[in-house]
């Protein structure tokens, strides 16, 4: 009999979840977008024809070359050159890695803050869920942007511009974490209350578990649908972020661009006609951000887990 | 009320305190006042006398309760670039930042609520579909590039030439898609009508406001799509309730329903998110300005980063953080005396 | 001629892989200052009959046939517009649960005001003596405040109370009340129950009374629908049914109530539970749960058969009925 070891993938094609993605026009195009661009932005220094990273294969003398089709362009540039020259195509393959690397960092680390403190909020209670959760409110009332721009500044300013774009794609993710975690920490507190109040945790209490392991072993897994997602939402939020704190200057420096950064450098030349500079990276931002929340919108009503309102 | 009031007072009083801990935590660590006053040419033993003279050696407490006590009276230091109070730096660039906020709050007012209302009542219509269409892409888009594109468009203009100008339509696609520009994208222009203090507006005059359309729509544009879904989501919760439809059986006329009963229930909840997104507002005033060299707050914040002006990003941060503060205070004030079962004593249902 | 007369009323919510029938073939009459009762378990379809009549059953419902006559126009025919001439003005309603009926952001006096304005070329001052006239009506104490007062001020009776003054603003010819009383307290669901008909009663007002009480139904109503899964499966003068109720269905809900049995006996019990719309089976709806259930029944709908004053669907009844014929004719 097979009936014993039904795989995984079995029962993953019997699931809701694949039925109602497979009857999803929206959500199967969202994915197969997201999926080539991550493959792209993984695959990167393969898929380039140049390395934007390689000041030896910059040649000024390209500079704002524009896209294939328009008067000057140069068939070794399909997506034309930016101001020094260097291969549109490949800096923009190069930045979507550098955005999403910052955005699936960022979204690791306010997960795992998030958890640990909306666990902490919700299974203690008391002063800790009360201080917790007051430093949450404040923070989403300065909004998270503001928070990642404020503590951008400060490291800005205490490392100097130099150490600061060795270290930036850390310092990102370490900003974006820190400013977006009461956005998960709020969601799984909110679960947690509710699964508290269920037998099961009676029942582990009763058997004599600690604290941590009934709160990691047992209330964190039945609070996960949530989490995924807000936590694909907040991926488009922290590409966003990302994005423009390095529009601002506070994030990736333009030797190792980021898509921001790409909008950034070539916002200085859209006045002088080469608008595909700053244009096209700003299209791939938008597309990837669109695909990412289109995907959050369907897991949202899929799942409809209870999402802290407000 | 009195409680109710007192409360949220002594709240607001707590988050400001936080504040200040944290500006006065960024000014201690960050900035080093002799820099400033004394030339590179002072001795080590020179610097140490100051330091002592000005306090700079007291324990942090100390230190802080005479920047919180200075602060109070107005006193939040010198800018070092501008070389005068910080407070009076960002006096003259307060209204240009507030003149930005106002008119992208209007468009959004007076664009939300009639969208959001209409696509609650006809979920079904295409137009209600075209519009939460556009407001998802209009969440993707983040704020600086609706601004370039504005300015390519607007100010820049594009001449297309994609469709075949030798046939009618391709000549009246092209001319429908080029666009003349000309708009301006930079600053706020010279005709602005002095007010009062530091306030020069260019509300009263054609190219003030002119300046003014672009960097208003690109504010406009990053809340506008979120206001709509909020107020379509809560209408359509409300339309459900058990009073609309006793209001249904009660005969009354489908718009005293939608427009009174059903609206005034709708309005609640979005004026407490209303005022968390003020906060969000300020720092897309930051990106905005930027785009736009509009001379406003979050321009000037911004250059003092670059400048590493520590105390007029001190000023910055306590002066935001005041009026998130007050309007934050202001808008749980405004709850309670609109939504009456808030009886404004404390506790919130 | 009636003054409400429903004609084979089909009811229907349109949902994703086709409609779900809630309401099928429903026919009943109401005269001037008649009261009736309508009885059923919940999901039996009693409440989207009481909202059908106005054309307010919440989507994806609709009416996909049949007529609901008032004073002889077709209600189910009428545009929005001349319905709501006839809604709260000439049939009002009561609602089940007061706490949810009235606007939380509104006072009382404006929800009365506006419900006499929609319907009168009054000025708001005469309108604001009528609505104090019907609080004082319903026994409201102090009733000039609570015009000011707005709905969370005000306990659940009282609430209700208001919502009766306000079925009774204008005078209407018949009010439906979906179950008046059952989310009140207990201690003053009688209270209230006997202050609607009273009111109805002195201004001659025809009340439909939707509850899952059979003992209030059997109290105070002159005839009687019993309701099973979206059809009305007997119907006819209270008395007769309750001293002599034919359906099997009905017989096991009058054998139900606590009144009927020998204090200190176990309560019947009808076993089984009333199906879903999603799968109502086959032929007689009640046959999975009914001890005389034949073939018959479980493959065709049983037709009305007059018993009586009493018109019941039942294929049983109707044999036992074809039987007494039979032996009447026999002896003669």
């Amino acid at each position: 009999m097979t009936t014993a070891t039904v795989s995984r993938w079995d029962r993953f094609r019997e699931s809701f979840f694949w039925y109602s993605f497979k009857r999803d026009k929206v959500a199967i195009l969202s994915f197969v977008v997201l999926l080539l661009m991550v493959l792209a932005a993984v695959f990167a220094p393969m898929l380039a024809p140049a390395d934007p990273y390689d000041l030896a294969q910059i040649d000024i003398m390209n500079s704002e070359l524009p896209p294939a089709g328009l008067d000057g362009a140069d068939p070794a540039f399909p997506l034309g050159t930016d101001a020094q020259g260097r291969d549109l195509l490949s800096t923009i393959l190069y930045g979507t890695r550098v955005s999403l690397m910052i955005g699936f960092g960022a979204v690791l680390l306010q997960s795992i803050l998030g958890v640990l403190f909306g666990l902490m909020a919700g299974y203690l209670g008391g002063k800790v869920d009360a201080v917790l959760m007051r430093i949450a409110d404040v923070q989403l009332s300065f909004s998270t942007l503001m928070v990642a721009i404020i503590v951008g500044a400060v490291f800005k300013a205490s490392f100097g511009n130099l150490m600061f774009g060795e270290i930036a794609i850390y310092m990102l993710i370490f900003i974006i974490g820190v400013a977006e975690w009461p956005q998960i920490a709020r969601t799984v507190r909110a679960s947690v209350l509710a699964e508290k109040k269920k037998e099961y945790v009676d029942a582990a209490k009763v058997m004599g578990f600690g604290t941590p392991r009934i709160m990691f072993r047992h209330i964190l897994p039945n609070t996960l649908s949530p989490i995924f997602v807000i936590g694909t939402v907040q991926i488009a939020n922290a590409i966003i972020s990302e994005a423009a704190l390095s529009f601002l200057g506070l994030g990736m420096p333009e030797t190792q661009p980021s898509l921001g950064s790409l909008i950034k450098s070539g916002f200085d030349f859209i006045q002088s006609g080469s608008w595909w500079i700053t244009l096209i990276p700003g299209l791939v931002l938008v597309v990837l951000v669109l695909v990412i929340n289109l995907l959050g919108d369907w897991l949202r009503d899929v799942m409809n887990p209870r999402l802290y309102k407000g | 009320m009195l409680a109710f009031l007192v409360q949220r007072i002594s709240q607001a009083l707590l988050v400001m305190f936080v504040i200040s801990v944290i500006a006065f935590a960024i000014q201690d660590g960050l900035g080093d006042p002799l820099q400033e006053m004394v030339g590179m040419s002072v001795s080590e033993e020179e610097r140490e006398a100051i330091r002592e003279e000005l306090g700079l050696n007291d324990p942090f407490l100390v230190q802080y309760f005479r920047f919180a006590g200075n602060a109070i009276q107005g006193d939040l230091g010198n800018s070092y670039f501008y070389s005068k109070p910080a407070l009076e730096v960002i006096g003259e660039h307060l209204p240009a930042t507030l003149e930005l906020v106002i008119g992208a709050s209007l468009i959004i007012i007076f664009l939300s609520v009639p969208i959001g209302v209409y696509s609650a009542i006809r979920p079904q219509a295409w137009l209600s579909k075209f519009f939460m269409g556009v407001s998802t892409v209009g969440i993707s888009i983040p704020v600086f590039l609706t601004a370039i594109v504005l300015i390519q468009l607007f100010s820049i203009g594009v001449t297309v030439n994609w469709f075949p100008g030798d046939t009618g339509w391709g000549q009246w696609m092209n001319e429908f898609l080029t666009t003349e520009g000309g708009l301006p994208s930079y600053g706020r222009g010279d005709d602005l009508v002095h007010l009062f203090g530091t306030w020069h507006s260019g509300l009263f005059t054609r190219e003030g406001l002119a300046h003014l359309l672009l960097p208003c729509i690109s504010l406009a544009s990053i809340m506008l799509p979120l206001f709509i879904r909020l107020i379509r989501a809560e209408m359509m919760e409300v339309l459900q309730s058990d009073y609309i439809r006793f209001a249904r059986a009660k005969g009354l006329s489908a718009g005293r329903i939608n427009f009174l009963h059903a609206l005034k229930n709708t309005m609640l909840p979005v004026i407490t998110v209303g005022g968390v997104q003020i906060g969000i507002m300020v720092a897309y005033t930051i990106l905005t300005e930027t785009v736009f060299q509009w001379p406003g707050l979050g321009l000037m914040f911004l250059e003092a980063i670059t400048r590493s002006d520590i105390p007029l990003i001190v000023a910055y941060l306590m002066v935001v953080g005041l009026i998130f503060v007050i309007t934050n205070t202001l808008v749980d004030l405004i709850y309670g005396l609109v939504n009456p079962t808030v009886k404004l004593a404390g506790k919130k249902a | 001629m009636a003054l409400l007369e429903v004609k084979n009323l089909d009811v229907r919510f349109a949902v994703r892989g086709g409609d779900l029938t809630a309401l099928r073939g429903i026919s009943f009459s109401l005269d001037k200052g008649e009261r009736l009762g309508l009885v059923g378990e919940s999901g039996a379809g009693k409440s989207v009959a009481a909202f059908s009549i106005l054309n307010l059953i919440a989507k994806p419902g609709y009416i996909a046939g049949g007529q609901i006559l008032f004073e002889g126009k077709d209600l189910a025919a009428m545009s929005e517009r001349e319905l709501r001439k006839i809604r709260g003005n000439r049939i009002a309603m009561i609602f089940q649960d007061p706490m949810m009926t009235l606007n939380p952001v509104l006072t009382i006096g404006t929800q009365m005001v506006e419900a006499i304005l929609a319907h009168r070329k009054i000025s708001k001052k005469e309108a604001r003596a009528i609505a104090l006239d019907r609080l004082q009506k319903v026994q409201i104490p102090s009733p000039e405040k609570r015009l000011d007062q707005y709905p969370h001020e005000l306990s659940g009776g009282m609430r209700q109370r208001v919502i009766i003054a306000i079925a009774l603003l204008l005078d209407p010819e018949v009010i439906i009340a979906d179950e008046p009383t059952t989310a009140l307290d207990v201690t003053i669901q009688a209270e209230i129950m006997d202050l609607l008909l009273n009111l109805c009663e002195q201004e001659n007002v025809a009340l439909m009374l939707i509850t899952h009480d059979l003992g209030v139904v059997s109290q105070v109503t002159q005839r009687m629908l019993v309701m099973y899964s979206g059809r009305i499966i007997e119907q006819g003068p209270t008395r007769d049914i309750i001293d002599n109720a034919q359906h099997p269905y009905t017989v096991g809900l009058i054998s139900a109530l606590p009144q009927m049995g020998e204090p200190g006996a176990r309560l019947f019990q009808i076993p089984g539970s009333m199906p879903s719309l999603k799968n109502v089976p086959t032929g007689c709806p009640f046959h999975p749960r009914c001890d005389y259930a034949t073939d018959q029944c479980r493959q065709a709908m049983p037709d009305y058969v007059h018993a009586g004053n009493v018109d019941v669907a039942c294929f049983e009844v109707s044999k036992r009925m074809e039987q007494e014929k039979h032996m009447q004719e026999e002896r003669s």
